[in-house]
């Protein structure tokens, strides 16, 4: 699987760590559902078969924290962008 | 040197005669010639029976010419070098080259285990799922032994491996899998566009099809014309030809593996050469032209020695002059085997009898091999064979049954194309009816086929389509392609009447020849409702041999679909897993073995530790000192226990290089750190650092250390050695993705800075020699941390911090000045007898300071547990606080951070132990935690120990066991305070 | 029909012509007491003690395939009761135990060899970590030993001691573990199922689950709907997918983990060995394949095939271990897919939704389960309460921090 960095260009995955789905944002630790949302957050996944947007981090490249759109089925990769530009990728 | 072979032609094929190479197989002396495989060798010398069945041990000779042979397997070479299961038929010949037959006890030919074949009514397919069962002991103790001892194929080496192997990576616009014509016309057409092409083939004499073809293409002989394209490639820049490589796996984004065999054609590989290469071959497309393998007909006696695929037989004799018998007789049911037995029969070899199941065949066929005197029989079955090696067979006709003679019988079902690497991405193959054959379904992306692998059989069609597949590829990547001139053969029409088994026939017949699965076997499975294809397979085993089925999958589904009336694709599909051939486990390791399976870190006081004598040891990726024995020392503990002593009474000093080294800059560093450790930073003031907890966000702790403020937006932290990768991500993670809009800039700097702890009640005086700055109490105080320069300008940064609980200091130097640093330390220190210390010291001051280390923060353990819970802020928000607050995190229950000593001085204490209260029954209802780490303590001079117990903190002074039967051991111990010494901390702020 | 040796013997005798279909391929009935949804190793098992120790015999098991042809035909068979937590160790004993007695209960022969597990250990601290798990193995009751380096090399002389980069120090050996054949795992359940009346359904995908207000009470298939009492399902690898058409989040991804094997050798590895300074692990099969395997490739996928890194990490793995392997081959590799709970444990409960029981989460841990696994959801079918060496398994565990977590790394599932 080769993961086409915004940094480095085209990489093998071996390169990266994975840390799982990006479409679940850190909630507001001061709300008054907190508990529940940081159980959401932290526990629960939607777990697609098809697109899923996820976090790899280049680990022996640039550092930076990627969000990857790819395919659960295939593990075709449509796109990554760098965590710090917002949107999700194509 | 033996007898010239008897079963050679004088004449053509690809051997070259000037070079005859010796071999030995089962311990006699052949003779073959450089172009031969060691199938094609043994033919050569008329060697028919090769090995045993896996099952029935039954007699077996060769039966294909390549990668499909199900039984010609031997043990190749010999000693630590020995390769069990190898296919004598893609075994290149090499001078020396030995073989041994395998699964035969004592020899091959008297094989004491082929009485299981006088047993084979009863070992039909699942027989042992059925049986074995009484009395229930005797199925580990009896049963199972013995089938062990007769399953299995070769044996193992039994000493290391002592070649090496290597990986490598190449990338390509185009890849093309096989140099047959097909493959052969793709690269072509790609190559000469500019794309940059790699062409792999298995062989090791590129061509395919075209080494074994008798015709001519254009004006050249087949071979000669595959030789010619060959060459042209090779000579091309943007092209690199890959002989004796088989591409064994389609993996993601076009990234394929490929075994290149670069020694195995030696006796042993060349100075400097691996024996085998493992490729990543990145590719932009890739064409698969890897051909198509005969099937057999399925008939009683099936599997005797001298019965063959008929394109094998065509193939020895074309390709090497060799024949495989001198009475050869043809069981076919299509055009294509008459033709290459005519061919083959032209060359030399002594066809006498065609058989076909079809009542009628093209007049031509038949004229042409009446001509040669050979007899035909059609509407013909063959119905039992005869002799231990083939000496003839039964045939029936509408007109009777009749004995032939014939010592080889070629068999010809049809052609299936090599479609595996298709399947590789979960594509099904779909079924032809016009060729009774499986070709590609849905293909890996930027994977076409071309050629037989998609079911195109006749050589003109392959060549052109081949060229047309090639350029459109290259075509697809933005190349501009020239025409390609292909050459024009003549195809003569395809004709194939499907036909599996003989009904009827006589004595066992063989579906999948290696695995011993029979058509009575297939009835069985049938009849037990293991029917679909997955069941089928994995009941009967049929096509999980080493051959992967090739020339048995499509048979068994065919005989399995006349038994249930279905057609072939409602009874299944052939799927193929990857590797496509068998891949050494030495290749796909390649360097990373012994001492490089992985690599090793190194401090950079390694060379000065080891010229202090140091022990090292592993510690993950790092090699530590361990400790420095002295003379006279006899046990690690006397050593480690000077160490320590020598600290708490002088000085010592250890590289503590190892921690991770975070370099923070920023205008909100301050705010980010109290987000990430559970304790505040914003307000630590500059020149200081703290000791800080990190928490996972699931509210376990993650990781400690200290982090110093040196100036108001610079900090920098430590973690621990072991999470220091872990730690950076994490701080990369919340900084990049949950907080984008903080100032702050992280940097690891744990490989740019040496870092040497000094520790003991001399330390200020040892620093004060080497430090060029003032280092007193007041302007170093404890927790004081500034930058400045040692040993007369050396940048530096020095931290008054203690792990071993004595005034101690740690000093960072750029790690090029580590060792220096450490030589002035020992200089500095001369005087008080400064003692270097390996973390087994370190580990014991720790334990004797009651500080936690890896063994407490396993990840298991909450703050409250470590007894950090009063650290944590209850004015901030931080990474893991509202997990931490659940219910099973905040137990009261849970087993808490404590000391330990033993009530009898005299007795150890061992790490993993567990603890139950006095007069508990040892049950897990009654496991109160266990013993986290444990030392001897020189300054108390008896064990001392760490670890978590239920309620702990209040149970100080209670008295419980320590449970640890995995070692024979039960102690009582007394539950203390975790702090052994210097409980008030006055000596490291003295 | 009983498999005897009288059986083989007549079979023999008269051209293999008395055999019989193992299970009935049932057609679905309109309405069942229990539906199980998933026809692998836990499905099976579920419904053959649901019918032979609760008596509950209106019970079908629907598969979308055939059966086992999920992850219960795609693991490395090992069968193992060495776990650490109080949570766990109770519940895999209880395996273990129905192991040791599975031939005799099913009449059909699993090949349950207790060749023993060797989880080797090469540090100090894996040491102890592995003592404080033979001692908590020993408190629950579980055989454990702790060997020393000359032991150890007693056992398997072959494995690299003199030029390791991580030299062996010991190993945890579990005696009483071994392997299975895990084909014969689920035909021989789906066998005495069927033998007790329990239909088993192949072909048969459930599209989504028949409601009435909140409750389900059955399952819309690809063979027409069918109605239940209770609907239990247990198909590891895809609950997120079935519980997702209840309306259920799960705190399970979903990774491949591949495995391997390679051409048939004499025999060379007796029982069970993991490395533990990589990841690899290995055993021999009866048929004489080295049957391996390592880490999960650490990505969600639903793909049932890995990739390189994976592959070469394993083999880099077994041949540190084991340097006299590099001139075996690798036969095949395949991918499985894996439910990985968030804390590494399985789940084993009813869910919020009435009428819907969930069992899931297995990681890569299924197929040692398989018996206990059964057992426990088909006591909790039957009773409506949890099994007493299930009770940890709870799906509301995340919620309240009471985690299963054996290795410590907390709510990432691809490092479990």
């Amino acid at each position: 699987m080769r993961i086409p960095c915004p940094y480095c260009g085209e990489r093998d995955a071996h390169e990266f760590a994975y840390l799982g789905d990006a479409t679940v944002t850190r909630p507001d630790p001061a709300a008054a559902d907190a508990a529940q949302a940081f159980h959401d957050y932290v526990y629960l996944r939607d777990n697609p078969a098809g697109a899923h947007q996820e976090w790899w981090y280049h680990a022996n490249g640039c550092r930076q924290w990627l969000r990857v759109a790819r395919d659960t089925r295939t593990h075709a990769i449509a796109a990554a962008t760098s965590a710090r530009v917002s949107g999700e990728p194509a | 040197m033996s007898a010239p072979n008897r079963n050679r032609l004088t004449s053509g094929g690809l051997i070259d005669r000037e070079k005859p190479l010796g071999f030995r197989f089962d311990g006699t002396a052949y003779r073959g010639y450089e172009g031969d495989t060691l199938a094609s060798a043994l033919l050569a010398n008329g060697v028919r029976l090769v090995g045993r069945s896996f099952k029935y041990h039954r007699p077996r000779g060769i039966v294909a010419a390549g990668a499909e042979e199900p039984n010609a397997l031997v043990e190749l070479r010999t000693g630590a070098r020995r390769e069990p299961n190898s296919r004598a038929t893609v075994t290149e010949l090499y001078d020396g080259l030995e073989a041994t037959s395998q699964n035969r006890w004592p020899s091959l030919a008297v094989d004491a285990l082929s009485v299981n074949r006088f047993l084979s009514p009863f070992l039909g397919a699942g027989f042992y799922y059925k049986t074995f069962m009484w009395p229930a002991a005797f199925w580990e103790k009896l049963y199972e032994p013995i089938i062990r001892r007769a399953a299995g194929l070769g044996r193992a080496a039994e000493e290391a491996d002592p070649d090496h192997y290597e990986k490598a990576t190449a990338f390509c616009d185009l890849l093309v899998i096989g140099a047959g014509p097909a493959g052969l016309m793709a690269a072509l057409a790609a190559a000469r566009s500019g794309a940059r092409v790699i062409l792999a083939d298995e062989d090791f004499l590129p061509g395919g099809g075209l080494n074994a073809e008798a015709g001519d293409i254009g004006r050249q002989p087949a071979p000669a014309f595959a030789a010619a394209i060959a060459a042209e490639l090779m000579n091309l820049p943007n092209v690199r030809v890959m002989r004796r490589t088989s591409v064994f796996g389609v993996y993601d984004s076009g990234t394929y593996g490929a075994l290149e065999r670069v020694s195995d054609h030696l006796p042993v590989p060349a100075p400097f050469q691996p024996r085998q290469r493992l490729w990543r071959l990145i590719a932009r497309r890739a064409v698969l032209a890897a051909g198509a393998t005969e099937r057999p007909i399925v008939f009683g006696g099936n599997d005797r020695p001298g019965v063959m695929l008929a394109g094998a037989v065509g193939s020895y004799v074309q390709r090497h002059a060799a024949l495989p018998g001198q009475k050869i007789a043809l069981f076919a049911n299509n055009d294509g085997a008459w033709r290459d037995m005519l061919a083959a029969h032209a060359a030399g070899a002594s066809v006498e009898t065609i058989l076909d199941v079809r009542a009628e065949v093209a007049p031509d066929l038949v004229a042409a091999a009446r001509a040669e005197g050979i007899r035909v029989l059609t509407g013909a079955q063959v119905i039992a064979t005869q002799g231990k090696t083939l000496t003839g067979f039964t045939v029936a006709t509408a007109s009777g049954t009749e004995r032939i003679a014939a010592d080889t019988l070629a068999v010809s079902g049809g052609w299936s194309p090599a479609l595996h690497l298709t399947c590789h991405h979960g594509g099904k193959p779909r079924w032809d009816e016009a060729i009774a054959a499986f070709v590609p379904g849905t293909c890996p992306p930027g994977l076409t086929v071309a050629g037989a692998a998609k079911g195109i059989f006749g050589l003109g069609a392959c060549l052109k389509d081949g060229a047309a597949i090639g350029a459109e590829a290259a075509g697809a990547l933005g190349f501009a392609v020239p025409a390609l001139d292909v050459p024009e053969v003549a195809d003569a029409p395809f004709a194939l009447a499907p036909f599996w088994h003989v009904e009827g026939s006589k004595g066992a017949a063989f579906v999948d020849l290696q695995n011993d699965v029979t058509a009575k076997d297939v009835g069985i499975a049938h009849k037990e409702g293991f029917r679909s294809v997955e069941l089928l397979k994995r009941y009967t085993t049929l096509g999980m041999a080493t051959d992967q089925g090739r020339t048995s999958n499509v048979t068994g589904l065919a005989i399995m679909a006349s038994l249930t009336g279905a057609s072939i694709p409602e009874t299944g599909t052939t799927i193929f897993r990857p590797p496509y051939t068998p891949v050494s486990l030495g290749a796909l390791a390649g360097h990373h073995r012994g001492k490089d399976f992985r690599p090793v870190r190194l401090t950079p006081t390694h060379e000065w530790a080891r010229a202090q004598g140091a022990v090292f040891i592993e510690t993950g990726a790092w090699l530590r000192a361990q400790y420095f024995p002295r003379k006279g020392e006899t046990d690690w503990l006397e050593t480690v226990s000077r160490e320590v002593t020598a600290v708490r009474s002088s000085v010592g000093l250890i590289d503590v290089s190892t921690f991770g080294k975070i370099d923070l800059q920023g205008a909100d560093v301050g705010a980010f750190l109290d987000r990430v450790y559970i304790n505040g930073f914003a307000a630590l003031a500059v020149g200081k650092a703290r000791y800080g907890v990190m928490l996972r966000e699931d509210g376990m702790v993650m990781d400690d250390g200290t982090t110093a403020r040196l100036a108001p937006e610079h900090y920098v932290m430590t973690t621990t050695t072991a999470n220091a990768a872990k730690v950076f991500q994490h701080l990369e993670f919340c900084l990049q993705v949950l907080w984008p809009e903080l100032d702050v800039a992280l940097s690891s700097v744990s490989e740019q800075w040496a870092q040497i702890a000094i520790a003991g009640p001399r330390a200020r005086d040892v620093l004060a020699r080497v430090a060029d700055g003032d280092v007193s109490n007041a302007a170093l105080p404890f927790m004081g941390a500034i930058e400045g320069t040692v040993m007369g300008g050396v940048k530096a940064r020095l931290f008054r911090l203690s792990f071993s609980g004595e005034l101690g200091y740690e000093i960072a130097v750029p790690a090029r000045q580590g060792a220096a640093l450490a030589s002035a330390l020992m200089q500095a220190g001369e005087e008080f007898g400064i003692t270097p210390y390996g973390i087994e010291a370190l580990g014991v001051m720790r334990i004797e300071k009651g500080h936690v280390s890896g063994n407490e923060l396993s990840g298991q353990t909450t703050a409250g547990d470590l007894g950090f819970g009063r650290m944590a802020s209850t004015k901030k928000d931080y990474i893991g606080r509202v997990m931490a607050a659940r219910p099973g995190l905040t137990d009261p229950e849970r087993p808490c951070f404590v000391g330990f000593k033993p009530v009898d001085p005299s007795r150890r204490l061992r790490a993993g132990a567990h603890f139950l209260n006095l007069g508990a029954t040892p049950d897990m209802a009654n496991d109160q935690g266990y013993m986290t780490s444990v030392a001897y303590s020189p300054h108390l001079r008896h064990w001392i120990g760490l670890g978590l117990i239920k309620r702990g903190p209040e149970r100080l002074g209670e008295r419980v066991r320590a449970y640890d039967p995995v070692r024979g051991e039960e102690i009582e111990v007394e539950i203390c305070a975790p702090g052994f010494i210097d409980p008030e901390g006055v000596r490291l702020r003295g | 029909m009983r498999y005897s040796f009288l059986s083989i013997l007549a079979n023999g005798l008269s051209g293999q012509k008395g055999w019989a279909p193992a299970w009935r391929d049932a057609a679905p009935k309109p309405a069942y007491d229990v539906i199980i949804v998933g026809g692998g190793g836990h499905g099976l098992a579920t419904a053959y003690y649901l019918a032979k120790v609760h008596g509950i015999r209106n019970v079908a098991v629907l598969e979308k395939g055939v059966i086992g042809s999920g992850n219960a035909g795609r693991n490395t068979t090992i069968i193992r009761s060495n776990y650490l937590l109080p949570g766990n160790e109770p519940f895999y004993e209880w395996s273990m135990k129905l192991w040791e007695g599975l031939e005799q209960e099913l009449n059909y022969n699993a090949m349950v060899s207790q060749r023993g597990i060797l989880n080797l250990f090469h540090s100090d601290a894996q040491r102890d970590a592995y003592a404080r798990r033979g001692n908590a193995m020993r408190l629950a009751g579980v055989d454990s030993e702790l060997l020393d380096k000359a032991r150890v090399k007693a056992m398997y002389p072959f494995l690299d001691f003199d030029n390791a980069r991580f030299p062996i120090q010991g190993g945890l050996l579990q005696a009483r573990a071994g392997t299975a054949r895990h084909d014969a795992v689920v035909w021989g359940y789906a066998r005495a199922a069927d033998r007790l009346g329990v239909d088993i359904v192949q072909n048969c995908e459930v599209t989504g689950f028949i409601r009435e207000g909140d409750a389900i009470v059955g399952v819309e298939t690809t063979r027409g709907p069918v109605r239940a009492g209770k609907v239990a399902v247990a198909v590891a690898g895809s609950s997120s997918r079935v519980a997702g058409m209840a309306g259920l989040r799960l705190p399970i991804e979903s990774h491949v983990l591949q495995a391997f094997v390679s051409e048939g050798l004499k025999p060379l590895v007796d029982g069970v060995i993991t490395f533990g300074a990589g990841h690899f692990y290995i055993s021999q099969s009866d048929k004489g394949g080295l049957v391996f395997g390592g880490d999960i490739d650490g990505y969600n996928s639903y793909a049932q095939r890995g990739n390189l890194p994976v592959i070469e990490d394993v083999c880099e793995g077994g041949m540190a271990l084991m340097p006299r392997l590099g001139r075996l081959r690798l036969l095949r590799h395949w991918g499985g897919i894996m439910d990985m709970s968030m804390d590494g444990s399985p789940i084993i409960d009813r869910t919020p939704v009435p009428g819907l029981y969930l069992n899931a989460g297995w990681c890569y841990g299924g197929f040692k389960a398989t018996p206990a696994s059964g057992w426990c959801f088909a006591h909790l079918l039957a009773t409506g309460a949890p099994h007493e060496t299930a009770g940890a398994f709870r799906l509301d565990r995340f919620r309240t921090g009471h985690l299963i977590d054996e290795k410590g790394v907390g709510a990432q599932p691809n490092l479990h």
